[in-house]
């Protein structure tokens, strides 16, 4: 399981663990019943605090992408992938929502934003 | 027993400097980082709880037991590491394993010369001849090679290089594994504590300013960078600290998102736990 860290990117360590393993269930990567690595041993390995992987993992069990068996460890979950995928839609319309209102706010036109978003994906590729 | 360790009301009066008031409390399976300036009574805390100042108020529980009553049974789970050499220079590592096997029951020394082994120390030579760096890490070997479940290190970083901080961090890390151990640990070098801390206590001037976990502190705590005028325009109950330099002010707040919330000022930065001891000792309010 690959999981990459950044320290400078302003994004709650925590966070940048709980989402990346929330990609890898979604996308099937890590599929239902695997057994996840300890908090322990994830925090040794990636450098980080106990407390912070186990920030991670609770908020993955508390929104059921993975669960705790006591004294075994942590497994992935059962997740209904089109519950999953949506509640990711919903996050990038919230975050396209407030990129617009910035747009809108200095009529900056939609074409330049279009641009933009040209830009990013082909950055990625 | 929730905590591996437990201060309450630790109070101890020198001539010139007095430590008042100290709580703090370390849960199992946790690493505390212990931070403040040199002569803040940092060192002065750790020989309290070793019992090694006498006089002290207060209460000390380790594993739950009284650190003076129970003396005896609590230091065979205790490694140290302390900011002075204790070893008498004249010995050689290989000296060092036959004391500590008569010193402690649960000394271990397949473990203790497998460390040496690990971290490239010799056997065979006295310690005066070794490096700062490589002394540091025999304390360090002999510390953990009795099986202890507290480690207590006074800046046990301190003079190693980059590359054996880092294995010594990986030992720490090694060390809680098992989550029945705790790690206490002090320092000033402190972004060795940023990756690996899962609390950071803050003692200055012998007195505790601030107790938290290390995630808290860095997420939710930040540094505004703004002029005059808008400083002006701050709640004093915003911020905790600021300092005026010369073509801005840098103002310490505790919670990022509600200051942008009410100011609207974007220019916060993350802080670091350097930033946070400079501007707390530093800053004005």
């Amino acid at each position: 399981m690959e999981i990459i860290i950044s320290n400078s990117s302003g994004v709650p360590i925590y966070e940048q663990i709980k989402e990346q393993i929330k990609v890898k269930i979604v996308s099937n990567e890590l599929k239902a019943g695997e057994l996840l690595p300890s908090i322990r041993n994830l925090a040794k390995d990636l450098r980080c605090s106990v407390i912070t992987t186990k920030n991670a993992y609770e908020e993955l069990v508390n929104e059921g992408y993975i669960k705790t068996i006591p004294s075994k460890g942590f497994y992935v979950a059962e997740v209904n992938i089109e519950i999953a995928y949506e509640e990711q839609l919903n996050k990038i319309e919230k975050m396209l929502d407030s990129a617009v209102s910035i747009a809108k706010m200095n009529n900056i036109p939609r074409k330049t934003i279009n641009e933009i978003l040209d830009i990013l994906y082909e950055e990625e590729n | 027993m929730e905590n591996i360790l437990e201060i309450k009301n630790l109070s101890k009066k020198y001539k010139d400097f007095e430590l008042k008031d100290i709580n703090l409390k370390l849960p199992k399976g946790m690493i505390l980082g212990f931070i403040g300036e040199n002569g803040a009574g940092k060192t002065t805390t750790i020989k309290a709880i070793l019992d090694i100042i006498k006089n002290y108020k207060g209460e000390i529980k380790i594993f739950g037991l009284d650190n003076r009553k129970d003396e005896k049974k609590i230091k065979e789970d205790i490694g140290v590491v302390l900011d002075d050499m204790f070893f008498p220079e004249i010995l050689t590592p290989n000296d060092i394993n036959s004391i500590m096997k008569d010193t402690y029951n649960n000394w271990d020394s397949g473990l203790y010369f497998k460390y040496l082994t690990d971290f490239s120390l010799p056997k065979n030579k006295q310690i005066k001849t070794l490096s700062k760096g490589m002394k540091k890490k025999l304390e360090i070997a002999a510390a953990l090679s009795h099986h202890p479940k507290l480690l207590i290190l006074d800046e046990p970083t301190s003079g190693l290089d980059p590359i054996a901080r880092n294995e010594v961090i990986d030992i720490f890390q090694d060390f809680i594994q098992n989550e029945e151990c705790g790690v206490l640990l002090s320092s000033h070098i402190t972004t060795d504590l940023e990756h690996i801390a899962d609390y950071i206590t803050f003692i200055n001037n012998g007195k505790i300013l601030l107790s938290k976990t290390c995630d808290e502190l860095l997420e939710n705590y930040g540094i505004v960078k703004c002029t005059e005028s808008e400083f002006k325009k701050l709640d004093k109950t915003d911020f905790i600290k600021y300092k005026k330099k010369k073509y801005e002010y840098e103002v310490l707040i505790e919670n990022k998102t509600a200051f942008n919330k009410k100011y609207g000022i974007n220019t916060i930065d993350k802080i670091t736990l350097e930033d946070l001891m400079l501007l707390m000792i530093k800053g004005v309010k």
